[in-house]
């Protein structure tokens, strides 16, 4: 079983948690400041097993994790999953998976940032690939599938009431100064009294 | 209107979505906490708003604010609602949302229950598969027991997207909810062969989950895998498998044999190192179930050596750390074939990586024998010297112990080495492992009396250098050895040399900066020491020495006694006018040293840790029983207070009490710091430090640190490494004596057969350097010998130890298992005027019990008035129908047979027949097997989920007639009872208001059901019809007389 997928960066900032079993957020919290300070103290050429953290977990447990540019992705394992599966697991579909495959189409250079602001996309990834603590697919053909056809599905939806919506998010990633995001139209007729009725 | 529609939408646009939460945070680094309260307050507007797109976003927003660490919970009721939306970009960040916020004790979760079974059952496979997976993460015990069925509906989808998650989910649904692992166990079990390789996977990771926990039952698919093993190439498939093989055998030994080949063949064929030590590990579980008489099997070891000394030698870190691991594993059985890579392992010591250390530390732990103990030790002592940060050190340091003290001291040949090496550790500076080094001290002390005398000089000149241990003076600090030295040398002080002289040492005016439990300790030994020294100048007339040591502890005891500890204090006070009346007795000259002796006569016996849990019961003692009667007045008084007076005044009196006790104290703590400040032998504090004062105990005393850059040589003391090295010269030298006998006897039986004895030397040649008595720990007589103290009671995977072989009556070829489960059921005519017609389908597993192949199954049924058998068209009303598979042995397979059913209002028991062929290698027999299927009532009702409005409503209308049923002898929790219910007659939970619950169900032709069940135990059922409502209690009350 796996108890919980954690994404940070090299600063310990969460990119993504994911816990099979309920931990408390102050809780959730301590554990990745836990293990980021395990893994972070770790050279880059040592093995990528750590035994345990001692708030997650316990003697049967194991981190298992991968150092990826400036992320960390840190599965919590028992001894039933096999270690170097799971590294695998990381490496061949949630590394090239998540910033090559999907990222890759909208993103000309795939880095952290993608991942900060596509937190919920990596999640519905995931999803494909883990569900409630159990590894659900490896062959990355079915996952890339599967979550497209999700997120075409998500399109044919949004339909007409999301275009506008659409619209708006490029303009906003034109990166315009604060000003615009300020903008209330509830509020004109108060700012702008000059713009009389007719 | 339109106006407003139009304004909310624009209004939308400009609301903030993630991307935009996600940049604020980023821009406002340094009020990010602030930033964030606003969000979180422009949230709460937009989730009070009707649109459910904004809704969403509030709660997709709330979702990676739950990431940062923020409790959401509050919004709750908000992500109910947006999983309910009927979009699913909306429902899939609903869902995303509860699956990381929801837990069991979210209360909303009740409401979920029919929105996700509405979900499951979408026609959308993706709808469902979003509902699935955030189910399960957050199912709770209701929701498990509400869902079971519909789930187990899900396995046969005909989406392979959708079975793969319905049977990996259920592993969940058993974890809450273990009645529902039997029914379902024979579908996920016929999932193992499922054309889809992803189901199969889910499969095979379900089980093997649950086969973890409770191997011994699923010990009868073990054919089954074997066929995946051999026939699968999906790696991951093969790692589950071959794991949950490792877990298998030891069960099974018959089972290890077979699988050594295949596994063998694996290990040389696969490229992959996942796989390749994965079949490494299984073989060595293979290996050590098997007994360790097979020869034959050693080829097979030292593959898995041979393999395993490439992975540790890899550059890479992981495949070397895995190596060690499984090397450990084999170290318990073969510790020869490990022993020989020694160099490896010992190299892997220096290697950078703390983990590999840790791993190649472990392996030493196995591998020390006699012969190579000290040797290890040598090393690894070496290593505690070279080791920067104190947490590896201290790790060595626990190790060495670790490796010295296992199987009580096993390996140890010369105690007076590892005293020394004890000794030695107690150099290192920064330990944390104090205790564990005095614990180990005092151990061997008291256990090997052959020891005493040595160990007692050397604790002696411990308490002698004091002074270099005490720079540490924090808890668990090395000065905890101190606590040994002086327990030792008190103890067994007759083996002093100087008693007067470590009595001084004792009684320095420092020992008083040592923690108060050591202090006291110091104070008793110091009394049996000198209980000693007046034995020693016992009959000596005025006895200059006795006198002395009298004056010494008269005048150095006061210093203890001003101790703020008070165990300290009340020792110290007490032996001090112990020795003042001595003293006094001594001035009259009369012989005291007898009568001092006496306090301290009498062996310690050293007690076993679970000596007291073992001591047995005595019969017609209850330990739960009332010694006197149990005061009833109190108790009632406390609930129900009579008057006002009667429950304040204890108050007033209390509260008066504590302020007493505060002004008393701080008048004594007044007192205390002007006798303080009086004292000249009290340090002042810094006014800055002042709270410390009121700490009890000594460590506001500030501790000079000796900074020593020197290692510290204790004077006197003996270097464990010229133990080493006595310890080869005596091994020299009675390997050389040995030889002389032996040639002796040679000579003398010239001619005879010649023995090998320059070979090396074997574990029994190599006799201890002094008969060592180990004294084993003292147990109880009677004491049980179980050692089951350390299983986890509350462990919930002992729920699911369920013998799933048990269940149905064994017939000698074939199970058949009568599942009567309906699949489907299809009104065919739904129009009042005519005949309700009803289909009703039943799947029957068949499973082969025996060694022979059955064939030709035909399947036959005597149809009655109110059901029939569908037969194909053309076919007669009494011809049996073709079972459309063969069962190879040990196979189950699953068939399903059309019934059509007029009345459902009885149970009723259709009796059939099946024909088979047993074909064996030599003969093939026809045989027959008589069955009955049971059509209980129970099995045409369907769970419907129902309102409690809607149900107040149909109880209101008066159509339905009731009845009612008392179930005697029940005792389990009322929930329990419930689930029951539900679970097995397809009952779903409306309302439980405190001691009663109200249950609906329809049957598949539209009856109403209600149930009203009460804590009492009584359940008054309400039906449209009477005949089928009397059925259904029948099932209930049997289901109950079950249990």
């Amino acid at each position: 079983m796996i108890k919980a997928i954690l994404i940070f960066n090299n600063h310990g900032k969460p990119r993504l948690i994911r816990f099979y079993q309920y931990f408390a957020e102050d809780m959730q919290q301590q554990i990745i400041r836990e293990t980021f300070h395990l893994v972070s103290k770790r050279d880059d050429n040592v093995c990528n097993f750590l035994e345990g953290g001692s708030l997650i977990g316990g003697s049967d447990y194991k981190l298992i994790y991968r150092h990826y540019a400036t992320l960390y992705f840190v599965f919590c394992v028992d001894s039933s999953e096999s270690e170097l599966g799971i590294l695998d697991l990381i490496q061949v579909n949630l590394l090239q998976f998540v910033f090559v495959e999907t990222l890759d189409k909208c993103f000309e250079n795939v880095c952290e940032l993608d991942l900060i602001f596509h937190m919920d996309k990596v999640h519905y990834i995931l999803q494909e690939v883990v569900m409630g603590g159990m590894v659900l697919e490896t062959n990355m053909n079915e996952i890339v599938a599967q979550v497209e056809l999700q997120n075409r599905m998500e399109k044919s939806e949004g339909g007409l009431s999301a275009a506008p919506a659409r619209a708006v998010s490029a303009v906003k990633n034109m990166n315009l100064p604060e000003i615009p995001r300020n903008i209330n139209i509830g509020d004109i007729n108060i700012k702008v009294p000059s713009l009389s009725p007719f | 209107m339109a106006l407003k529609i139009v304004k909310g939408s624009i209004d939308r646009m400009f609301d903030k979505n993630l991307q935009d939460l996600v940049r604020g945070i980023r821009n406002h680094k340094e009020d990010e906490a602030k930033y964030i309260s606003t969000c979180i307050d422009e949230i709460k507007q937009e989730l009070k708003q009707d649109n459910i797109a904004v809704k969403a976003n509030a709660v997709c927003k709330l979702t990676y604010l739950q990431m940062l660490g923020y409790d959401v919970s509050w919004a709750a009721f908000n992500i109910v609602e947006v999983m309910s939306s009927s979009k699913f970009t909306y429902k899939r960040i609903g869902y995303l949302a509860a699956s990381q916020c929801f837990h069991e004790g979210t209360d909303v979760i009740m409401l979920t229950t029919n929105q996700i079974r509405k979900d499951l059952s979408s026609p959308n496979q993706y709808d469902t598969g979003v509902a699935l997976t955030g189910l399960s993460c957050f199912v709770t015990p209701d929701l498990a027991r509400d869902l079971a069925n519909d789930i187990m509906t899900l396995m046969s989808h005909t989406k392979p997207y959708i079975r793969k998650k319905a049977v990996l989910i259920m592993y969940k649904v058993f974890l809450k909810y273990p009645e529902s692992l039997r029914p379902a166990f024979p579908r996920l079990k016929e999932k193992l062969e499922d054309p889809d390789p992803g189901v199969q996977s889910a499969a095979v990771n379900v089980i093997c989950e649950l086969a973890r926990r409770n191997p011994k039952n699923y010990l009868s698919l073990a054919p089954l895998f074997f066929k995946l093993m051999t026939s699968s190439t999906n790696n991951w498939v093969l790692i589950k498998i071959i794991k949950l093989f490792g877990a298998l055998t030891p069960l099974e030994p018959r089972l290890g044999k077979k699988l050594i080949e295949p596994l063998t063949n694996l290990i040389h064929s696969t490229s992959a190192m996942s796989l390749l030590y994965e079949c490494v590990n299984t073989v060595i579980a293979v290996l050590i179930s098997l007994s360790s008489g097979m020869p034959n099997h050693s080829a097979s070891i030292q593959l898995c050596v041979q393999k395993l000394r490439i992975l540790i030698e890899d550059s890479d870190q992981n495949l070397k750390y895995l190596g060690l691991l499984a090397m450990s594993k084999i170290l318990k059985t073969h510790p020869k074939s490990v022993q020989s890579h020694k160099d490896l392992i010992l190299q892997c010591l220096d290697d950078k990586d703390e983990s590999i250390r840790l791993r190649a530390l472990d392996l030493l732990y196995g591998m020390v024998s006699k012969k190579n103990l000290m040797e290890i030790v040598k090393k690894l002592m070496l290593h505690v010297d070279k080791a920067e940060g104190t947490t590896y050190r201290d790790e060595l340091l626990t190790k060495i112990i670790d490796i010295c003290s296992q199987s009580n001291f096993q390996y140890i040949t010369n105690f007076e080495w590892y005293i020394s090496i004890l000794v030695e550790l107690t150099r290192l500076e920064g330990t944390r492992h104090g205790h564990l080094i005095a614990s180990q001290m005092l151990d061997v002390a008291i256990r090997v009396k052959a020891i005493r005398g040595f160990a007692v000089a050397q604790m002696a000149t411990l308490l002698d250098n004091a002074h270099l241990l005490t720079g540490n003076t924090q808890r668990n600090g090395i000065c905890e050895v101190l606590y040994a030295a002086a327990w030792i040398c008190g103890e067994f002080s007759e083996h002093l040399e100087d008693p007067m002289q470590t009595l001084e040492a004792m009684l320095r005016p420092k020992v008083a900066t040592l923690p108060g439990h050591i202090q006291a300790v110091y104070v008793q030994n110091a009394a049996k020491l000198f209980a000693t020294v007046l034995r020693k100048h016992d009959g000596e007339t005025e006895s200059q020495a006795a006198q002395e040591t009298s004056q010494l502890l008269i005048d150095r005891l006061p210093l203890f006694v001003q101790s703020a500890n008070l165990e300290v204090q009340e020792r110290a006070s007490c032996i001090l006018q112990l020795v003042k009346y001595i003293q006094k007795l001594q001035q009259k000259n009369v012989e005291v040293a007898e009568e001092v002796t006496a306090l301290f006569a009498g062996e310690l016996n050293p007690v076993a840790p679970k000596a007291q849990k073992k001591v047995p019961i005595p019969e017609g003692l209850d330990l739960d029983a009332w010694i006197n009667e149990p005061p009833s007045g109190s108790e009632s008084e406390d609930e129900k207070p009579k008057a006002v007076f009667a429950k304040e005044e204890p108050k007033h009196s209390r509260s008066r009490h504590t302020e007493v006790d505060e002004k008393e104290l701080a008048r004594r703590r007044e007192v205390r710091k002007q006798e303080q400040a009086s004292n000249p032998f009290y340090i002042k504090a810094s006014p800055s430090s002042q709270k410390v004062y009121d700490a009890p105990g000594v460590e506001h005393i500030p501790v000079v640190q000796i900074d020593l850059s020197v290692p510290l040589k204790v004077p006197g003391m003996p270097m464990s490494d010229q133990y080493l090295k006595l310890e080869e010269e005596r091994r020299q030298k009675e390997k050389a004596e040995r030889k002389k006998k032996e040639k002796k006897k040679k000579r003398e039986k010239r001619g005879k057969e010649r023995k090998a004895d320059s070979g090396p030397e074997s574990e029994e040649d190599i006799t201890p350097a002094h008969q060592v008595d180990i004294v084993t720990e003292e147990m109880p007589e009677n004491a049980l010998p179980s050692d089951d103290d350390d299983k986890d009671p509350n462990d919930p995977h002992k729920a699911l130890d369920i013998d799933l072989d048990k269940y149905v009556p064994h017939c000698r070829h074939l199970q058949f298992i009568h599942v009567l489960h309906i699949v489907m059921c299809r009104n065919e005519f739904f129009s009042k005027t005519e005949i309700y017609d009803f289909k009703v389908v039943v799947s029957v597993i068949f499973e082969n019990k025996s060694d022979s192949f059955l064939k030709a199954m035909e399947f036959n049924v005597l149809d009655s008035l109110n059901s029939k058998l569908q037969r194909p068209e053309g076919a007669g009303a009494h011809d049996s129908l073709t079972v459309p598979f063969q069962l190879p042995p040990g196979v189950s397979n699953e068939a399903r047979f059309v019934f059509s059913v007029q009345s459902i209002v009885m149970p009723q028991k259709l009796k059939g027949t099946l024909t088979f062929i047993v074909k064996s290698d030599e003969s093939s027999t026809h045989e027959k097997l008589d069955f009955k299927l049971h059509f209980t009532c129970t099995s045409y009702l369907i769970t419907t989920p129902c309102y409690s409005d809607a149900y107040a409503k149909l109880l209101e209308s008066g159509d339905l007639k009731g009845s009612s049923l008392r179930l005697e002898g029940i005792n389990m929790p009322f929930h329990h009872l419930l689930a029951r219910i539900c679970f097995h007659h397809h009952f779903s939970v409306v309302e439980r208001i405190d001691s009663c619950a109200s249950m609906y169900s329809r049957s598949i032709q539209g009856h109403h059901v209600c149930l009203l069940v009460k804590t009492t135990v009584s359940i008054d059922a309400k039906c449209d019809e009477p005949s089928l409502l009397g059925n259904v209690l029948d099932e209930i009350k049997q289901t109950f007389s079950k249990c």
